[in-house]
């Protein structure tokens, strides 16, 4: 029986689909089998962010309605083929399914694959309700900005209200150089006030931008730095303990680095 | 030497503490559903009702709301000076 896990955010355009892709690439190439889906219905995205657009023929919704089988449904993907894209319909809204119907799906999709990702769409409403109903585990992601931390502590809220407890945060689009001057919340700012563990630290990266332009996750490159941080996501989900450590130095600015240097705490 | 140093490169008026204080109080209305008059009255109430006790100073008199694990609690940071002479009360 494998886990389900919900990509959710509140706020929209902070990296949800983007993280999905990458966890999931990066799962797969580690050897699990994993499904995505894509449950932003009315506004599918992540089959372009994987590459996979021009091999949709069925959706979800076809799915839950009875007019094709999972199996016909599921997209495999080009590069591995343990992983498997179940794409968002693009022509009905997400009142389309409800949240049983998810959860009887993504409970039949955990009986094939060791991970299913679930791709939420924006928002606190049905969308997000159907997204989470048939999750066994929630991630966060927020950037470090006062909107994004403010709709995560939201969503926390709200995940508590669905009995999903325990969701762990990815802060994304971090900048280091920011952070340093002291324009930009770090890390621990974040842990602080929403209260929540820590999943994963990515990097603002310009070559998420080229990745998506291409349809290949970042993850798969060894060069790029938020793909260094998405397969540290990636051991971590796989019950590997990897420390943040690189990534903390940089949070910590110039009087930690500083401290750190002349070995005095805290 | 250090706080030389923190004076001089961190900035107080970094633009992330300006972030954490504006989160910190909207949070603490997110959370609660709580006005920010009706926390206001929750607060002036409390520092009356703890001044018959002690000797506290409502500058610095915080209350917030913290969410821990599962539960959500009221924390109210209260700076005592000094303990009132309770024959005086
Ligand atoms: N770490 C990053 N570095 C640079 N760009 C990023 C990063 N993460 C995401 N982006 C960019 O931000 C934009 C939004 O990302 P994405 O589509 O993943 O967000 P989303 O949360 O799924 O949005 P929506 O709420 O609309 O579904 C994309 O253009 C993506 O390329
Ligand atoms: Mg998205």
């Amino acid at each position: 029986m494998g886990e389900a896990i919900v990509i959710t955010s509140g706020k929209g355009g902070v990296g949800k689909t983007t993280t999905t892709a990458n966890i999931g690439a990066g799962l797969a190439q580690a050897g699990q089998k994993v499904a995505l889906i894509d449950a932003d219905i009315g506004l599918r995205n992540l089959d372009v962010v994987m590459g996979l657009e021009n091999r949709i023929v069925y959706d979800l919704v076809d799915v839950v309605e009875g007019f094709a089988k999972l199996k016909t449904a599921l997209i495999k993907d080009k590069r591995f083929e343990n992983l498997y894209l179940l794409p968002a319909a693009q022509t009905r809204d997400k009142t389309a399914v409800s949240p049983e119907q998810m959860r009887d799906l993504v409970g039949e999709m955990k009986e094939e694959f060791d991970f299913v990702l679930i791709d939420c769409p924006a928002g606190i409403e049905q969308g997000f309700k159907n997204a989470v109903a048939g999750s066994d585990k929630a991630v966060v992601v927020a950037t470090p900005e006062v909107s994004s931390v403010r709709d995560a502590d939201r969503i926390i809220g709200l995940l508590e209200a669905e009995e999903k407890h325990h969701p762990s945060l990815i802060v994304n689009r971090i900048r280091p150089s920011m952070v340093k001057k002291g324009d930009m919340m770090d890390i621990n700012d974040m842990i602080e006030i929403l209260a929540i563990e820590l999943l994963g630290v990515v990097p603002d990266d310009e070559f998420i931008v080229v990745s998506t332009n291409r349809g290949e996750p970042a993850v798969l490159n060894p060069q790029s730095r938020a793909g260094e941080a998405y397969r540290n996501v990636t051991r971590r989900l796989m019950g590997e303990n990897v420390p943040f450590l690189k990534l903390e130095e940089e949070s910590q600015g110039f009087i930690g680095r500083l401290r750190k240097m002349m070995g005095i705490k805290g | 030497m250090f706080d030389l140093f923190a004076r001089v490169f961190g900035r107080d008026d970094a633009s992330k503490e300006v972030a954490k204080e504006r989160l910190r109080l909207v949070l603490v209305h997110d959370r609660a559903s709580l006005s920010p008059q009706a926390l206001e009255n929750l607060k002036n109430d409390l520092v009356k009702v703890i001044s018959q006790y002690l000797d506290i100073d409502d500058q610095g008199f915080r209350v917030d709301f913290s969410r821990d694990e599962d539960a959500m609690a009221l924390v109210a940071n209260i700076p005592i000076r000094k303990k009132v002479n309770r024959n005086t009360l």
